[in-house]
């Protein structure tokens, strides 16, 4: 439905003083704030060690300078409407991203001052030499002093020029960009997949520099390849080379079904594929990550589908992870009878589901008649008394109290025992449980019971006079999310092979909603796309990403990431366009006015009617 | 078919007789408990006491007493944090989730400031003006707090689905946890030790009470009455009070809409703030999650006190203190759970759950305007 | 003439001490076309709230086919047959027109998620036979509902569509009776003139039984076989449109006491 761009009037551009100094001064300003604050958080020194092209640039310095180019893009950025007439780009933006940055730059120069005269360590941990000494690029006080500044306003101009380059050399520039920093934060995958069972050394040897990082030459070659897809990507833009994703986009009917079943089955064979290339940190990082896209998908069908916030979705993770441990472990809690048996993977798997059942049934049938935020906190509240009373003394004789239980066996197939010290095979338990879950959202959004969860989310009042009992229908979702989330649980106690307490707080709760909601929420590959991104490269409530560095910053950046997701974009990064509508009803009701005055004008009832486009 | 008259109160459908099961199982979880334990007071050895916990004690009178001041100074901060939650509702209709933050803030900014005024000598020498010193400190800062957080994450949020805001202010509530972790570390950090003079014991009327929990009871008390005065007797307050009721007309009627739920976050920071220092004396200790369970219990206070109601909050606190401190024994150590005390936050939130069954506008009734209700 | 389909009794309902609706007397037969008007705020809408389960009356009955609802959700009257619009048009904006359809027949389709996961035959069956009685249901409104625009969310629809495909949702429930809340407010003229011939059709052909809020006088004489006026919550005139118009004590609803009587 996008109709054509409408070209707007350029008005010539302005002079390079005709500043909105107020702006420029108050992006300043927050620049510096930020830059001092990362400073202070001791990103950069705690990222210093993390290369990203040997010896010029850390992930510390990086972690300080992108910042800069960003405020400096943004303070002369613009809504474009349509049929205004802009200004044309020129100096004038230049200049603001430049004393932008200027600006930023002077607030690190006056925190190098204060670190080297005060000492503030007793209340900020990270007002430490060591911090000085990075900031002064171990140059002495006055070089500090100056360089900020300086680099300040030359990524500030960079920011503020990226105005006046065309979108071509924007594309380029950003491709570049990305490439150079995908190559270098995926060393690790990289290095592992090329070189564990295939024989392309010399490509990472090529790329990559002996104790991490790019090397320079890798560096050239990962900005050239990325400049070449830049460049591709501007080709197809203009039509000159084929674009599969429009062309996807345009297929209809039987077409797009068999696109998609060449998709799908492409996916699946590169999962069946991809582990067996890989070594063992790579494939533990993946089961990770197929352990939360489990859990997402769970939390999405609750919070995306039906529309219920569920933050206290961790309980069902708790109940399937220690139902496996005491039914499958020889070590469980003393108070058992005899009859409790100790039984194989699968046949505890069934008692889980079970249980996720019942435990579904019982948090959900109180809260479901309650107003959506008070169902938030309640649920909220289930989910720290379950873990609380895994904890507690009373139930120790069951539970283990807070030594938890141990020596939870593997998966035993028979031929083979899936257990967590082989994170191939755990991967492959995942996977299978993930292309289940992926199955199941997809027939029950798309059934009955979908419609009307989506319903229910629309407007539950309605959906009510229209027939829907919406308790059962809700609590439907409740179960469904609980059973997925409780088979996660299932594979994480065969994983770590021993599970306490802690590893079900309310923290893990609030990073699978995080990661739905990165991802979309309603939307199956948004879902999975989240959980890779977030899971795979900054890591999980306690396990390390790709970036184990980040391990300090990841909640911080969780927390960022969820407040920035619903201000900017609370559809997701791959949005379900339906979620899209919702949020962004306003336009979209003001769009729909618009063809409602072209549809009065038109013959009535005529099917060309609304959406015609001019 | 006859035509018999039904009401909604009875129960219809499977959940519905389950929920009455749950009220009905709940209420006599709690009362049969309270009856064991009264008589095991008035008999140790009696058999109704012994039938699920045959080796009771019992609690002594001085052991009660203890339970009850500390469970009415802990619900008493815990009121005014929840008039911050139940102020915002009332206005916004939206759970502020990361105001425990701002209480944590609170708590915060007082460790630092007394700990550098006892480096100086003062905190001794000069207790109470230190202590105004750093309650005033604090309420600055978590006033700030309050107002940043609404401008820059919820004000643009405003007339968005409901459950938006809602999940924004989780994720400020994890962002200000985790600046606090990275800027002054993950450890548990100390204030300094109190004057002897206030930590001591003294007898008030007939009651033998703590010198700190007596401040906090009286702090708390001094506090809510200035609140009280602000929202019934002055013109900001009859501002908040309307808008409360209805934005649109609150705007039509010349009442500065933004204004007034800036002055609604910043007085309700301001108590977090209060309520922060607050915590710090009685429990001396503060770490970046010192927000979190205390903010979950006062949004309870203030539902169970019925929320946007302000004396409701405060007695919710009060009733949530008391009940969570004294319930462990008093309910659960008379059916033979052991460990009980590890069961404190458990019991918080199970009087959340109990009352949002039984009597879900809370205690004293709750004021909201009408869209919000539905 | 024909079976009595709704009583209501002697229903009243107050809001914290406010008469909304007061000793109300009501009845429809089947196949009849009521129309209820009067002033704004005279309780029409609550009046439907009430018969549609979302406000429980204080006092007083209802009773729909020998059965009583007073305590019923509103999704088991429903079930029962009644179906409702809405006056401020509620539809499922971002669900498809043809999914805004569909999940109005909820209650009257069973299959659960073992038909959906395993794509049961039964399930296949029910999912046609919604979709056929779907595309039915929205056919009634000529080619402007179906066609391309099955699949396109409600949202984008025009007004006078949006409350086309609001009565479409309504009938998709198949009920008996079907209460339309201001069928054609806003619609210019040639569109509430066409809406109304439907409300006949919906009645003749369909054979729904139709009790209408309607502000549009022309429309409530054109359609309507009875007529009842309620004001502040009391029903003062009844009876065809000719003898309700011309009753002084309607007159004096909408235009209020002549100048001279009222001092």
């Amino acid at each position: 439905m996008s109709a054509p761009m409408a070209t707007n009037e350029t008005l010539p551009a302005r002079a390079a003083l005709d500043q909105e100094w107020r702006k420029v001064v108050n992006h300043g300003l927050l620049l510096a704030l930020v830059l001092v604050f990362v400073s202070l958080a001791n990103m950069p020194v705690s990222l210093d060690s993390r290369m990203i092209i040997e010896p010029m640039l850390s992930m510390g310095y990086l972690s300080l300078l992108w910042i800069p180019v960003v405020m400096g893009f943004i303070v002369s950025s613009e809504k474009v409407l349509e049929g205004i007439a802009y200004h044309a780009k020129g100096a004038r933006e230049v200049l603001a991203g430049g004393l932008v940055g200027l600006i930023g730059g002077l607030g690190l120069s006056l925190l190098v001052v204060l670190i080297d005269n005060f000492d503030l360590r007793d209340p900020l941990v990270n007002w430490s030499p060591a911090l000085l000494d990075l900031l002064q690029f171990g140059n002495g006080i006055g070089f500090g002093v100056i360089i900020w500044p300086v680099l300040g306003f030359g990524l500030g101009v960079f920011g503020g020029a990226l105005h006046i380059f065309t979108a071509m050399t924007r594309t380029i520039v950003g491709w570049v960009l990305g490439a150079v920093l995908g190559i270098a934060v995926f060393e690790t995958v990289i290095i592992d997949l090329l070189t564990e069972r295939l024989p392309f050394e010399f490509i990472t040897d090529w790329f990559y520099f002996i104790r991490g990082g790019l090397s320079q030459q890798g560096a050239v070659t990962a900005a050239l390849i990325g400049g070449g897809l830049g460049y591709l990507r501007v080709l197809a833009q203009r039509g000159v080379v084929p674009t599969p994703v429009q062309d996807y986009k345009q297929l209809v009917g039987p077409e797009r079904t068999r696109a998609n079943t060449i998709i799908i089955i492409t996916c699946g064979v590169a999962t069946a594929i991809l582990p067996l290339l890989l070594g063992r940190i790579t494939n533990e990082l993946l089961a990770n990550v197929g352990l939360f896209v489990l859990l997402a998908l769970g939390l999405n069908i609750v919070v995306g589908l039906a529309g219920i916030l569920d933050l206290g979705y961790v309980a069902f993770f708790a109940v399937g992870g220690y139902a496996t441990a005491i039914l499958t472990s020889p070590n469980r809690g003393d108070s058992w009878p005899d009859w409790v048996p100790q039984s194989h993977w699968f046949a505890a798997l069934i008692v889980v589901i079970l249980l996720a059942i019942l435990t579904g049934l019982f948090i959900g049938a109180p809260v479901i008649r309650m107003r959506g935020d008070y169902l938030a906190i309640v649920t909220l509240g289930f989910g720290e008394i379950i873990r609380l009373l895994f904890l507690s003394d009373w139930l120790g004789g069951y539970t283990g109290g807070a030594q938890g239980v141990t020596n939870i066996p593997g998966v035993d197939l028979g031929f083979v025992e899936i257990k967590g010290t082989d994170p191939r095979a755990i991967f492959y338990l995942v996977a299978v449980f993930c292309a289940i879950a992926i199955y199941v959202s997809w027939r029950l959004e798309k059934s009955r019971l979908g419609r009307a969860w989506m319903a229910i989310r629309e407007d539950e009042s309605v959906a009510e006079a229209m027939g829907i009992n919406t308790v059962n229908v809700k609590l439907m979702a409740f179960v469904v999310g609980a059973v997925l989330a409780s088979f996660s649980g299932a594979i994480f106690a065969a994983k770590v092979g021993s599970i306490f307490p802690t590893s079900f707080i309310i923290l893990v709760s609030i990073v699978i909603l995080v990661v739905v909601i990165v991802g979309g929420m309603g939307n199956i590959v948004g879902v999975i796309a989240g959980a890779a991104v977030l899971i795979g490269v900054l890591g999980g409530p306690k396990q390390p990403g790709l970036l184990a560095e980040f391990s300090e910053f990841k909640l911080l950046i969780y927390g960022a990431l969820l407040i920035f997701m619903m201000l900017k974009r609370p559809e997701g990064l791959v949005p379900n366009v339906r979620r899209t509508r919702e949020l962004h009803q306003e336009e979209f009701l003001q769009d729909a006015w618009l063809r409602s005055q072209v549809d009065a004008d038109e013959q009535d009832g005529a099917p060309s009617g609304e959406v015609a486009p001019a | 078919m006859t035509a018999a008259v039904r009401s909604k109160a009875a129960p219809r459908t499977g959940v519905d007789w389950f929920l009455t099961f749950m009220r009905v199982g709940l209420s006599f979880f709690f009362i049969s408990g309270v009856i064991m334990f009264v008589l095991q007071q008035i008999d140790p050895q009696n058999p109704i006491a012994q039938v699920f916990n045959p080796d009771a004690t019992g609690l002594t009178a001085d052991q009660f007493e203890g339970l009850i001041i500390s469970g009415l100074s802990q619900g008493a901060m815990y009121g005014l944090i929840a008039l911050g939650y139940s102020m915002v509702y009332g206005v916004l209709g939206f759970i502020n989730f990361a105001h425990g933050e701002v209480f944590m803030v609170g708590a915060m900014t007082g460790m630092i400031t007394s700990n550098k005024l006892e480096e100086a000598g003062l905190w001794e020498d000069a207790f109470f003006v230190s202590l105004v010193f750093i309650i005033l400190v604090a309420i600055v800062c978590s006033t700030a707090t309050a107002v940043i957080m609404e401008r820059v994450a919820y004000r643009p949020l405003r007339g968005s689905p409901r459950l938006i805001p809602l999940i924004t202010s989780i994720g400020v509530s994890f962002l200000i946890q985790n600046i606090s972790i990275v800027l002054l570390g993950p450890g548990a950090k100390a204030y300094p030790s109190l004057p002897d003079w206030l930590s001591q014991k003294r007898t008030v009327l007939f009651l033998e009470v703590e010198g700190t929990k007596l401040m906090v009871i009286l702090v708390a008390a001094i506090s809510m009455a200035g609140l009280w005065y602000l929202v019934e007797r002055t013109k900001t307050g009859r501002a908040m009070r309307a808008v409360a009721e209805d934005k649109e007309i609150a705007s039509l009627m010349g009442i500065d809409v933004n204004r007034t739920i800036v002055t609604t976050f910043a007085v309700g920071g301001a108590m977090a703030g209060v309520a922060g220092i607050l915590w710090g004396i009685l429990f001396r200790s503060v770490i970046h999650t010192t927000g979190f369970l205390p903010g979950i219990k006062a949004f309870s206070a203030a539902v169970v006190g019925g929320i946007g109601n302000l004396g409701g909050a405060m007695a919710g606190g009060l009733t949530l203190g008391s009940a969570e401190s004294l319930a462990p024994l008093m309910v659960l150590e008379p059916w033979g759970i052991n460990g009980v005390s590890q069961l404190r936050d458990a019991v918080a939130f199970l009087v959340l759950i109990f009352v949002l069954l039984v009597r879900p506008t809370g205690l004293f009734g709750e004021r909201l305007s009408a869209e919000d209700r539905a | 003439m024909s079976e009595r389909l709704l009583t209501i009794d002697n229903l009243s309902v107050t809001f914290g001490g406010l008469h909304a609706l007061k000793n109300l007397d009501f009845h429809v037969d089947k196949g009849e076309i009521v129309s209820v008007i009067g002033p704004n705020g005279a309780g029409k809408t609550t009046f439907f709230n009430m018969i549609s389960g979302m406000v429980e009356p204080t006092e007083g009955d209802i009773v729909f086919k020998g059965e009583s609802l007073i305590g019923l959700d509103p999704n088991q009257v429903t079930a029962r047959g009644i179906a409702r619009t809405f006056q401020n048009v509620r539809l499922f904006a971002n669900m498809t027109i043809l999914e805004n359809v569909m999940v109005a027949q909820h209650c009257r389709t069973k299959q659960g998620v073992f038909g959906a996961l395993f794509n049961t035959s039964g399930f296949k069956q029910e999912e046609a036979e919604i979709r056929e009685w779907g595309e039915k249901v929205l056919g009634f409104f000529g080619s402007r509902l179906v066609g391309y625009r099955l699949d396109q969310p409600a949202s984008v629809l025009s007004y006078a569509n949006r409350r086309r495909l609001e009565v479409a949702r309504a009938m998709a429930t198949k009920p008996e009776v079907i209460l339309l809340d201001e069928p054609v407010a806003g619609m210019n003229p040639r569109e509430s003139e066409e809406l109304t011939g439907l409300i006949g059709q919906l009645r003749d052909e369909w054979g729904f039984t139709i009790v209408m809020i309607e502000h549009d006088m022309g429309v409530v004489r054109d359609v309507s076989d009875r007529v009842v006026v309620l004001d502040h919550g009391e029903t003062i005139a009844q009876g065809s449109y000719e003898d309700v118009s011309t009753n002084p004590d309607v007159i004096e609803a909408y235009l209020g006491r002549p100048a001279e009587e009222a001092s």
